[in-house]
C-alpha cells in the first residue's frame, strides 16, 4: 500500500494504483473523455491531467501510477488552463449544435465546458468536414462531432473483438473510420452498439424513434429478456414509453449485444400479444388466462389419453430465464412423462 | 596576453633536441630582434611532436607551415621569406604534408581535422557489403571478446562506465537501459535497433547503415548477451532502400559465417535478427510507437510506464536504442570504458555525428567530440556561411528543437547545454541560418513538419500545432494581432506539458525558442507589418528606386503578371504593388539595381 | 564462427586486401555509393572506373564502393589508395573524369591535380 495525497487530502491506494483511482477513492473527481478501466490504459483526450509535485509535466490521471509520498493537485491553476486550452482545442473542431444536438444532457464535452466556463472556441481555424454515415440501421456516426478519444475503437477491438472501425489519416485529419473508408453496411460491424454507449459525444448515436432529452427520461434498471445471460440495463422511459436503453454493471461488463442495445421497439408495438388468442371458428380470438389453462389441459388430457407421452415434445425459448426452462422441463417430464425437450438456443 | 602574427614552434623533444633544435631557436630569436620583428612573433618551444625522424622540426602558425629537417642556416630563408614576406618555404617542408602545392586527401581538409570517427569509423572506408573488410578493421572482435571472455554483467558494466547516452534525442544513459532491461522479468526479451530516423535533413543512422551496417549487427548481438536476448529487430524506414539492402546482405552474410544464428563463437549464445520495414511515419521513432509498428499495429505511442525495458515488443522486456548508439558499443568493448569516456564532457561522453545542413559551406555529416562548440562545428568543420553572411542562429534537434542564436555560438555541444537553451541534440540535425532566414518562417517550417506528421492520438498534439501554424501563418501573412503573440505561447506551453509522447511535448519548441531569443522578428511582422529578412511574401514589397532608374523597360518585359507599367527611354517605372506576386523577376532581371524589396 | 582465433586469422588475411597502405599490394579505387553519392552520380562514375579498368587489362586494381564519407555536397566522389602513397581524393566525378584519372593516376602514376579535393577546396 502506499499513501499518497491529493489537493491535501491524505489516502491509502494499493501500489500500482493510478491517480485517478486514487482520486476516486476519497470521493475527489477528475473529468475524463478516454478513460474506460475495461480497456487497456492510452491516455489518449488528455482532459484528465493533474499537476504532481515536482514532475516536468502534467501527467494524465488515468495512467500515472501512484507512489508514496506522491503529492498531486487536480485543480491548479497549471492544470485549469490546461484543461480549458484542451476544451477550447475540441471546440475549434465540433460544432455548437447544442440546442439540436442529440446528446444534450448527457454530454461530457458540454458538461465540462460548463463546469470550466468555456463558452466557445477562441480559434477561427479550419474544419474537417464530413458525411453522415447512415449506412447502420441502428446508429449513426457523425465525425464531424468526434472528440477522437478512441474509446469506440477500443471497445470495437479489446471488448466486443470485432474490429470494425480504427483510426485513419493522421494529425489533424485523424478521424474513426471503417476499412477503406467503405462506411458502416460494408464493415464487419455486428451492430452491437458497444461504441454508442462509450461516446462521450454525438458522434456516435442511436437512431432515435421517439424524440426526447435526457432530462425527460426515467432510467429503469431491468435485465434484458433476450436471453439467459442476465444482461443487466438501463430502460430510459419516457411517458411510459422505452426511448433508449443504456447497458448496466453486472455479468455484461456494460456490454449488450445488437438486441438488447437496440430492438426494444417490440415493447410498445401495437400487433405485441397481450392477452391468449384461442382458434374459435377457424379465427384467433382473445380470450381469458382461465379459458385459455382450460383449453390447455383440457387438450393435453385428451391427447395423452389418447396417444400417450410420447406424443408430447416441448419446445422453449432462449428468451426465458434459467429457472423457466428449469420449470418447462420438469414439468414435461414430471407432468407428461416425456424425454422430449428441447431449446431454440441449442441449434 | 599580447597577440603576435606569427608563432614559431620549435620542438624541445629529445630527438629534435639532439639534432640541434636549441640552436634553431636561439637563431630564430637571434633574426627576430634583427629584423625587428618581436612585437610580431613569438618563439616558443614545445614537446615532441612525435615525427622525430623528420627532425628538427619547426611549425610556423597560423599557416601551419611544418619545416622539417631543418639546419640552422635555413633559419634564416625562413625568417626572411615567410616571417618578412610571407611566402611558406615551400623546399623545406615536410615532403608528405606538402604535393604538387596542393591537398589531396580529404584528411587534409578542414572539414575533416577537428572530427574524431567512432561511430562513423569504417564509413567511407570499408565496402559495406563485404564482411571480410568490416572483420578486417576489427569487426565482430568485441563481440567474440565479450562472448569468450567476459559475463553480461560485465559487459554491462563497461558500457556503463563509458557515460554513454541514447543518440536518438533524449540522452538516456545506455547502460542503465541495458541493466534495467537485463533485470527485468521475462521468459522471451528482445533487442530492438531505432533506425526510423525522421528529421528533416537528418541522415546520420542512415549513413551508417549503408556505409558500415556490420557494426549495428555485432552491437545487438552484443546487447543481446548482455540482457539476455536472442532476437533482434531492426525497425527501418522504408524511404532507405541502399540502407535496408545492404542491411539485409550484412545479416545474410553474418548468418552464413556464424556470427549470427545458433553457438555463436562456440558458445551457448544465439541470436538472430530481422528487418522490419517503417511506412515513414515521424511518429514510429517514438519508441512505444516504433513497437506497435513492429507488432503490425498503427504507429501510435502509449503512455509510459510500463517502459520497453519492461514491456516493450509483445508485452516483453525490449531494449530499444537507435543506430549511432549501438555504432558506439564494439569500439567502447575493445578500447575501453575509460578511453571513451576521456572525450567529451563531464556529462555528455563520446562524439556525435550531425548532419551540417542548411546555409553552411561544407553541407555534410560530421562527426565531432562532445564539447566542442557551435563556432568551432559551423566554421571549423562547417567552413562557415557562404557568401559572406552573417550567422544568425543554428537550428539543432530537428522539430523538437530549437534556435540557438549567435550570442550563444560558444556553447559547447552537449545533451544538457542544448537543453537549456531551450532547443535539444535529437538525434543530430543542424541546420545554420543566416540572416535572409526570417525566423518566423523556420518555426512555421517545423511546426508544418509536426502537424503532419502528429498521430492524432492525443488533443494537445493534433489540435494544438495545428492552431498553432494557423497562428504563425497568420502572422507571416501580417495579419497577426498581439494577442497571437500571446495566446501563442500560452498554447505551446499546454502542448509541452500535456502531450502524451515526445513528439508532441517537443513539438512547441522551435516556436518558443524563435519567441524567446527572437521576439524582435515577431513584433516586427506583427507591430510593423514587415518581415526584416525579407521571406515572408505578403509582407514584402518591391519598389523601383527612382534615382536608380534608367527606364529601360526590361523589368517590365520580365514581370510575368505585367504590374510594372512606365514607356521606355521616357518614363521611370512603377510596379502595382496589388498585383505584384513577390516572384523577385524584376529584381533579378535590373541591371542597374534599381528595384529593392523591403 | 566458432572461436575468436578463427576470426582473428580471418582478420588478418582481409587486412592484407584492403590496407594498400600498410600491407596491401596494388591499387584500390574506393568509390562512395552512399544515397548521396548515388543520387549525384556514382552509379555511372563506377561503372566507367571498372569498364576503363578492365579495358586496359590492368592488373592488381579493384574498384570497390563505401558508405558516406561525410562531405556529401562533393558528390560523386572516390578515392585512390596506392601502396605506399597517401590516399588521393577525387570530387566532383563523372565518367568521363573518372577515365582521365585511370589515365592518368592508375597507369601513368601522376595524380590529376585539378580534380582532387584540394583543387576543389582553393
Amino acid at each position: 500500500m502506499v499513501t499518497v495525497s491529493i489537493n491535501g487530502q491524505k489516502v491509502e491506494v494499493e501500489k500500482g494504483s493510478t491517480v485517478l483511482e486514487a482520486a476516486k477513492k476519497i470521493g475527489i473527481k477528475i473529468p475524463t473523455f478516454c478513460h474506460d478501466e475495461r480497456l487497456k490504459p492510452h491516455g489518449s483526450c488528455r482532459i484528465c491531467v493533474v499537476e504532481v509535485n515536482g514532475g516536468a509535466n502534467l501527467p494524465t490521471a488515468c495512467v500515472t501510477p501512484v507512489y508514496e509520498g506522491m503529492e498531486v493537485e487536480t485543480e491548479s491553476e497549471d492544470v485549469v488552463t490546461a484543461r480549458k486550452e484542451i476544451l477550447d482545442l475540441l471546440l475549434a473542431d465540433h460544432p455548437l449544435e447544442c440546442l439540436t444536438c442529440e446528446k444534450a444532457g448527457e454530454c461530457v464535452l458540454q458538461d465540462l465546458c460548463y463546469q470550466y466556463g468555456v463558452e466557445e472556441t477562441s480559434y477561427d481555424g479550419a474544419r474537417n468536414h464530413y458525411e453522415i454515415d447512415q449506412s447502420n440501421d441502428f446508429y449513426y456516426s457523425d465525425q464531424n462531432k468526434c472528440i477522437k478519444c478512441g474509446k469506440c475503437v477500443m471497445v470495437c477491438d479489446e471488448l466486443q473483438e470485432t474490429h470494425a472501425i480504427g483510426f485513419a489519416e493522421r494529425g489533424f485529419e485523424t478521424h474513426i473510420a471503417t476499412p477503406l473508408e467503405r462506411g458502416l453496411s460494408e464493415s464487419t460491424c455486428v451492430s452491437c452498439g458497444n461504441c454508442v454507449s462509450v461516446c462521450p459525444v454525438d458522434a456516435l448515436g442511436s437512431k432515435k424513434k421517439t424524440k426526447f432529452r435526457y432530462w425527460e427520461v426515467n432510467k429503469v434498471r431491468t435485465t434484458c429478456s433476450y436471453c439467459g445471460v442476465g444482461c443487466q440495463m438501463d430502460l430510459l422511459v419516457k411517458d411510459n414509453k422505452v426511448v433508449e436503453v443504456q447497458p448496466a454493471d453486472g455479468v455484461n461488463d456494460r456490454m449488450l449485444c445488437a438486441k438488447g442495445k437496440f430492438a426494444f421497439d417490440f415493447l410498445s408495438h401495437p400487433d405485441r400479444l397481450k392477452m391468449p388468442l384461442i382458434r374459435k371458428d377457424g379465427r384467433l380470438q382473445e380470450s381469458t388466462w382461465e379459458e385459455a389453462y382450460d383449453t390447455i389441459v383440457g387438450k393435453i388430457n385428451s391427447i395423452k389419453a389418447e396417444n400417450g407421452p410420447g406424443a408430447f415434445a416441448g419446445l422453449t425459448s432462449a428468451r426465458c430465464s434459467t429457472e423457466d426452462n428449469y420449470m418447462m422441463q420438469k414439468f414435461m417430464r414430471a407432468a407428461i412423462g416425456t424425454n422430449s425437450v428441447d431449446h431454440c438456443a441449442r441449434l | 596576453m599580447e597577440l603576435y602574427r606569427s608563432h614559431i614552434l620549435v620542438c624541445g623533444g629529445t630527438g629534435c633536441v639532439s639534432s640541434d633544435s636549441l640552436k634553431i631557436e636561439e637563431r630564430f630569436k637571434e633574426l627576430i630582434e634583427k629584423n625587428d620583428l618581436k612585437d610580431e612573433a613569438k618563439v616558443v618551444k614545445t614537446g615532441c611532436f612525435g615525427l622525430c625522424e623528420a627532425g628538427p622540426i619547426v611549425i610556423v602558425y597560423p599557416e601551419g607551415a611544418f619545416y622539417s629537417q631543418l639546419k640552422v642556416e635555413d633559419v634564416d630563408t625562413i625568417v626572411a621569406e615567410h616571417l618578412v614576406k610571407g611566402r611558406i618555404v615551400t623546399d623545406l617542408l615536410y615532403k608528405e604534408s606538402y604535393q604538387e602545392g596542393e591537398m589531396q586527401s580529404i584528411n587534409d581538409v578542414g572539414f575533416y581535422k577537428k572530427q574524431e570517427r567512432v561511430a562513423l569509423r569504417n564509413c567511407g572506408v570499408i565496402n559495406p557489403e563485404v564482411i571480410e573488410e568490416y572483420i578486417a578493421y576489427d569487426g565482430y572482435e568485441a563481440l567474440g571478446r565479450v562472448l569468450s571472455e567476459m559475463k553480461p554483467e560485465e559487459v554491462i558494466q563497461i558500457v556503463k562506465d563509458s557515460g554513454l547516452r541514447g543518440r536518438g534525442g533524449g540522452g538516456f544513459p545506455t547502460g542503465l537501459k541495458w541493466e534495467f532491461t537485463a533485470k527485468a522479468e521475462g521468459d522471451q526479451k528482445y533487442i530492438a535497433c531505432n533506425a526510423d530516423e525522421g528529421d528533416p535533413g537528418a541522415f546520420m543512422d542512415r549513413s551508417v547503415l549503408e556505409g558500415d551496417p556490420h557494426v549495428v549487427i555485432e552491437s545487438m548481438a552484443i546487447a543481446g548477451y548482455a540482457v539476455g536476448a536472442n532476437k533482434g529487430y531492426v525497425y527501418v524506414r522504408a524511404e532507405y532502400p541502399i540502407a535496408v539492402n545492404r542491411l539485409q546482405i550484412a545479416i545474410d552474410q553474418a548468418k552464413e559465417m556464424g556470427l549470427l544464428g545458433e553457438n555463436i563463437f562456440g558458445t551457448d549464445f544465439s541470436f538472430d535478427m530481422e528487418i522490419r520495414l517503417g511506412a515513414g511515419a515521424f511518429v514510429c521513432g517514438e519508441e512505444t510507437a516504433l513497437i506497435k509498428s513492429i507488432e503490425g499495429k498503427r504507429g501510435m505511442p502509449v503512455p509510459r510506464p510500463p517502459f520497453p525495458a519492461v514491456k516493450g515488443l509483445f508485452d516483453k522486456p525490449t531494449l530499444l536504442n537507435n543506430v549511432e548508439t549501438y555504432a558506439n558499443i564494439p569500439q567502447i568493448i575493445l578500447r575501453g570504458a575509460e578511453w571513451f569516456a576521456s572525450i567529451g564532457t563531464e556529462k555528455s561522453k563520446g562524439t556525435k555525428v550531425f548532419a551540417l545542413a542548411g546555409k553552411i559551406n561544407n553541407t555534410g555529416l560530421l562527426e565531432i567530440p562532445m564539447g566542442t562548440t557551435l563556432r568551432e562545428a559551423i566554421y571549423d568543420v562547417g567552413g562557415g556561411i557562404p557568401g559572406g553572411k552573417e550567422f544568425k542562429a543554428v537550428q539543432t534537434g530537428g522539430p523538437s528543437g530549437g534556435c540557438i542564436p549567435a550570442a550563444h555560438i560558444d556553447t559547447p555541444i552537449d545533451y544538457d547545454n542544448l537543453i537549456e537553451l531551450g532547443s535539444m541534440m535529437g538525434s543530430g540535425g543542424m541546420i545554420v541560418l543566416d540572416e535572409d532566414n526570417c525566423m518566423v518562417d523556420i518555426a512555421r517550417f517545423f511546426l508544418d513538419f509536426t502537424v503532419d506528421e502528429s498521430c492524432g492520438k492525443c488533443t494537445p498534439c493534433r489540435d494544438g500545432t495545428k492552431r498553432m501554424l494557423e497562428m504563425l501563418d497568420k502572422i507571416a501573412e501580417g495579419k497577426g494581432t498581439p494577442a497571437d503573440l500571446a495566446k501563442l505561447e500560452t498554447l505551446a506551453k499546454t502542448i509541452k506539458n500535456a502531450s502524451l509522447c515526445g513528439l508532441g511535448q517537443t513539438a512547441p519548441n522551435p516556436v518558443l525558442s524563435t519567441l524567446d531569443f527572437f521576439m524582435d522578428e515577431y513584433e516586427a511582422h506583427v507591430h510593423d507589418k514587415r518581415c526584416p529578412a525579407g521571406v515572408c511574401k505578403a509582407l514584402l514589397n518591391y519598389i523601383v528606386i527612382e534615382d536608380k532608374c534608367k527606364k529601360c523597360g526590361i523589368c517590365a518585359a520580365k514581370c510575368p503578371v505585367d504590374c510594372i507599367s512606365g514607356t521606355k527611354g521616357k518614363t521611370v517605372y512603377h510596379i502595382d504593388t496589388d498585383k505584384c506576386i513577390k516572384c523577385n523577376a524584376c529584381l533579378e532581371a535590373c541591371p542597374f539595381d534599381a528595384i529593392k524589396k523591403g | 564462427m566458432k572461436s575468436l582465433e578463427e576470426l582473428r586469422k580471418l582478420r588478418k588475411e582481409s587486412l592484407d586486401q584492403v590496407d594498400m597502405r600498410r600491407s596491401g599490394k596494388g591499387t584500390r579505387i574506393v568509390v562512395g555509393m552512399a544515397t548521396c553519392g548515388i543520387s549525384s552520380g556514382a552509379r555511372p562514375v563506377m561503372m566507367a572506373l571498372v569498364e576503363e579498368v578492365k579495358k586496359r587489362n590492368l592488373q592488381d586494381v579493384t574498384v570497390t564502393q563505401t558508405g558516406c564519407i561525410g562531405a556529401c555536397r562533393l558528390e560523386p566522389m572516390f578515392e585512390v589508395y596506392r601502396t605506399g602513397e597517401e590516399k588521393v581524393t577525387y570530387v566532383h566525378m563523372d565518367a568521363e573524369k573518372a577515365k582521365k584519372v585511370v589515365t592518368e593516376h592508375i597507369v601513368n602514376g601522376k595524380v590529376v591535380s585539378e580534380y582532387t579535393i584540394g583543387a576543389y577546396e582553393k
